[in-house]
């Protein structure tokens, strides 16, 4: 179980360092890497947004209700912004395009494997990892900032909805109090934990496909396993991520 | 023989955990002939192939290609050596996200990088070769019939005009005049391109049809070699009971009564 599970992380491991490796020799398949930014960015926006949201407005709801027992309600704007962007943007964002993105490559790659396309892209001399794998890793690194930067605002902004029309606060104390506060490292820290998403994403949706075998059902179990583990992983560079961003 | 053999498989073992799959092969291809590997589900042809290809690498033995070893070299060579091969899948393994002109064009493209306006043209030109005309260009390979994707894959094959063509069960799964289709195709394709064709199969039709010599393949190891005319006075049990398909015989199927 140990072994089998070291086995797994070396593999994992071998699969990403070549994969990074074809990244950055030509040839460079740029259609391919275009097709899947719009793939992975702009297709992926009402879902992230509509997440972002309602996160934005059940954040501002819930810090209300909590603060308003010690009197400190004025400090909901800045929970909101440090929260949306610090943490729920991109591990939200990254949860639901592990959900969208991850599983669709590793269906789609796995697919390619058990009917040889595969193969057949070998005995046609292109490499499997620059025309399918490099250009998803480098869309999804690309683009999860994007998406988070999006979720960002409309979290934001769905806080500031609840704050202004439901629970009564001045619009532009809030606005202003959720500027103030902000400072430009809750941002970027929240894009660099973004890219590392998206990496992630791409790499277990990729690398799960790629070795599926066994038809329909290694390719289910393709597609479970590259969710499952990006979100996990998701989960825990998180924790890494921010450890070493804020432990000063 | 004179004359350089242009594949030359040596002793070659593969095994998948403790099932031996390829038990010592070691036969040689010579230049423009067509050889045919036949033997049962599971008698290794298809790993056989793959080893060929270099999709998969065999533990013992060497395989060369024109004289030159293709075993374990590196992935830049590799691909050189791909650009002499052509390969006809058994399920056709067309690209489903592409159009049927850009799959006969893809290894024109992206191989040898010929531009596309080219490409499109060479593709037609090889649709036409199979038969199929420009109206089945743009459509894509899930629109087509089995026979159809079958043609499309032989066009893909043939496209980059490659020395060693390499079929796969090329008539599985399809009616026996499609299957008729497919085999004078594959023999007009061969003699055209002048190219030296391996194939496997399990069809005996097919496979008289096609090669110029067979072998067969039995429990990973090669019982029997000889030119096509000459397989019915094979005089050699493995074979009689393969082509005229007997249950009883020295081949024994993995069955539990």
């Amino acid at each position: 179980m140990f072994l089998d599970f070291l086995q797994y992380c070396g593999r994992l491991a071998i699969f990403a360092g070549v994969a990074v490796y074809h990244c950055l020799r030509p040839p460079i398949y740029f259609r391919l890497i275009g097709t899947q930014m719009l793939e992975i960015g702009y297709f992926s926006l009402p879902v992230v947004g509509l997440t972002a949201i309602f996160t934005g407005m059940v954040l501002a709801l819930q810090s209300h209700t909590g603060f308003a027992r010690f009197s400190a309600e004025g400090a909901v704007a800045t929970v909101v912004v440090i929260s949306m962007t610090r943490e729920l943007g991109p591990v939200l964002a990254g949860l639901m395009v592990a959900g969208r993105i991850g599983a669709a490559m590793a269906a789609e790659i796995g697919t390619m494997r058990v009917t040889e396309q595969i193969d057949a892209l070998t005995t046609l001399s292109t490499n499997p990892f620059k025309y399918l794998v490099a250009p998803r890793l480098i869309a999804g690194l690309a683009m999860l900032p994007f998406l988070v930067l999006v979720a960002d605002i409309i979290g934001v902004f769905g806080g500031f909805l609840v704050g202004a029309y439901q629970l009564g606060y001045n619009p532009a104390t809030y606005i202003h109090s959720s500027w103030d506060y902000l400072k430009p490292m809750d941002v970027v820290s929240g894009l660099v934990k973004a890219a590392v998403f998206g990496f992630l994403i791409s790499l277990l949706g990729c690398f799960n496909g790629y070795h599926s075998r066994g038809g329909a059902q290694g390719v289910g179990q393709a597609t479970t396993n590259a969710v499952v583990s990006a979100s996990i992983l998701i989960l825990t560079t998180n924790y890494i991520l921010t450890a070493l961003f804020f432990n000063k | 023989m004179t004359r350089q053999p242009k594949i030359q498989l040596i002793d070659i073992h593969k095994s998948f955990g403790h099932k031996k799959v390829l038990d010592g092969v070691t036969v040689d291809i010579g230049t423009g002939e067509s050889f045919v590997i036949i033997g049962g589900s599971g008698s290794g042809k298809s790993v056989t192939l793959k080893c060929i290809l270099g999709l998969m690498r065999p533990e013992r033995g060497s395989i060369l290609v024109d004289g030159r070893e293709v075993v374990g070299v590196p992935a830049r060579q590799r691909e050189e050596v791909m650009k002499k091969f052509g390969m006809l899948f058994q399920g056709s393994a067309l690209f489903d996200s592409l159009p049927v002109w850009e799959n006969v064009a893809f290894g024109l493209m992206q191989g040898r990088h010929m531009d596309r306006r080219t490409a499109r043209r060479k593709a037609l030109e090889k649709l036409a070769q199979v038969g199929l005309g420009k109206d089945v260009a743009e459509l894509s390979p899930s629109e087509l019939s089995g026979g159809m994707q079958k043609r499309v894959a032989l066009a893909r094959a043939i496209a980059a005009e490659p020395e060693i063509l390499f079929f796969d069960e090329p008539t599985t799964g399809l009616d026996p005049i499609m299957a008729d289709v497919i085999n004078d195709l594959i023999v007009k394709c061969v003699r055209e391109l002048g190219a030296t064709a391996v194939s496997i199969t399990h069809d005996m039709h097919s496979a008289r049809k096609i090669s110029d010599r067979m072998a067969m393949l039995y429990h990973g190891k090669l019982v029997w070699v000889g030119p096509t005319a000459d397989v019915d006075q094979a005089d050699n049990p493995y074979v009689d009971q393969f082509i005229h398909g007997r249950a009883d015989g020295p081949i024994k199927m993995e069955i539990r009564h």
